[in-house]
């Protein structure tokens, strides 16, 4: 079966419309030689602090994850499988009130129909207490897996409240690189920015250079991050790093304004800025390609 | 070595041309101290003014739990600990206005955990 789907189709099936953004070795144009096989997509979901509460940015957050849900399980074509890039819940310092969101949250995202679903921390749910709760309820704060060839690592640089990896994450991380072909493709999920995006936000990972240092000797590797709560995209050297829209609220432009405070709900464009992505996968020539979802608004 | 500055009166300090974190053992007798809390959310000063090429000693304590001081632009952070003051020893280069924010985080409203310091020449 051929599982192929151009961006048309795929823009059709969705029946929502979106923003393309092509990343990777090759045009799209590339794309039509290849089997199935070679190619996948998936749904990246992000920064959906269940438990929120701030009417004034979101009316509506009591339903945006579900609204979320049910926009992925509409796709005609299933993803291979779903991420979501941390913050799944909003932070509290009561630890009861933290599991019950997490037990909430794991309620809500049981609704995807898709059955693969992966998860990794944001600092909102692991910084107060280093992970322990998160692990209870979605496992382990780093890991990776592989899927049609493809190699996913999944870096955590939240459990630590400082923003940091940790020399013993690095150190994992460098003997799982050992295994790995210089051309292998490879896609790092996590939360913060590996890179320094804009510091004076605290839009970085204190020791994310280190971990860019080790994956830089491999020409095909691919970051997808939440954290700054909009779509972005940048380049150290060949990686390229692509953050996801937020599922609760915008955040504006780094650096745009003096102050990162979440942009208010403009009622005449109700879920504008808010949404998630189709990231697909086209695997002999580790090519993405991006698309930008809205929430439906009904 | 002068101690217990008035938060009305933080404009200003002296001079060199280098950086250093936690240099208390090395400090000139005449730097001044601005002596600053930290608690969740805040900074005791959300706003501070100095003056470019006038080296200064910023010292911190925590007042209820781990916090951080970080300001990047001009490479400074510390981690702020309860019970400890950190010292923290550098001298502005560059005019204009700065953001500092605390870099551990420390729960709802961790995000609003900052200040604003103000360099003139």
């Amino acid at each position: 079966m051929d599982n192929k789907i151009d961006r048309r189709q795929f823009l059709k099936l969705t029946g929502l419309g979106g923003v393309v953004f092509a990343s990777g070795l090759s045009g799209w144009a590339n794309a039509a030689k290849k089997s199935g096989q070679d190619e996948f997509y998936f749904v990246q979901l992000s920064d959906t602090h269940w438990g929120f509460n701030g009417p004034k940015v979101n009316p509506d957050a009591a339903n945006t994850l579900k609204k979320a849900v049910a926009a992925v399980n509409a796709l005609e074509q299933a993803p291979d499988f779903v991420v979501f890039t941390g913050d799944l819940t909003h932070t509290t310092d009561d630890p009861k009130l933290r599991r019950a969101r997490m037990a909430e949250f794991r309620d809500i995202v049981s609704k995807l129909k898709v059955k693969e679903v992966r998860f990794m921390p944001g600092e909102h749910d692991a910084s107060l207490d280093r992970g322990a709760a998160y692990q209870e309820f979605f496992g382990k704060l780093h890991y990776t897996f592989d899927h049609k060839g493809v190699h996913f690592i999944v870096l955590d640089n939240v459990s630590d409240p400082g923003a940091k990896i940790g020399e013993a994450q690095l150190a994992w991380l460098k003997q799982d690189l050992k295994q790995m072909r210089r051309d292998a493709p490879i896609v790092v999920l996590t939360h913060r920015p590996l890179f320094d995006l804009y510091p004076q936000w605290d839009w970085a990972t204190r020791d994310g250079a280190a971990a860019i240092e080790l994956l830089m000797p491999y020409k095909n590797v691919t970051v997808f991050y939440g954290h700054i709560h909009q779509e972005h995209h940048h380049k150290t050297g060949h990686i390229e790093h692509h953050a996801a829209q937020s599922l609760i609220f915008p955040l504006p432009a780094p650096g745009s304004v003096p102050k990162r405070a979440p942009l208010p709900w403009d009622a005449n464009q109700p879920y504008k800025g808010i949404g998630f992505r189709s990231v697909e996968a086209d695997v002999k020539d580790a090519y993405y390609k991006t698309v930008e979802l809205p929430v439906p608004k009904g | 070595m002068h101690h217990g500055i008035p938060r009305c009166s933080l404009n200003v300090v002296a001079l060199a041309g280098f950086l250093a974190i936690g240099a208390a053992q090395s400090m000139a007798v005449d730097e001044p101290v601005i002596r600053i809390t930290a608690k969740k959310f805040e900074y005791s000063l959300r706003t501070l003014t100095l003056k470019k090429g006038v080296p200064v000693v910023i010292e911190l304590t925590a007042l209820d739990r781990l916090h951080g001081f970080n300001l990047p632009d001009f490479g400074v952070r510390s981690d702020v600990v309860p019970g400890k003051a950190t010292r923290i020893r550098f001298t502005p280069d560059k005019t204009g206005e700065f953001v500092f924010f605390c870099d551990v985080f420390c729960g709802d409203g961790h995000e609003e955990m900052s200040g604003v310091l103000t360099v003139k020449d």
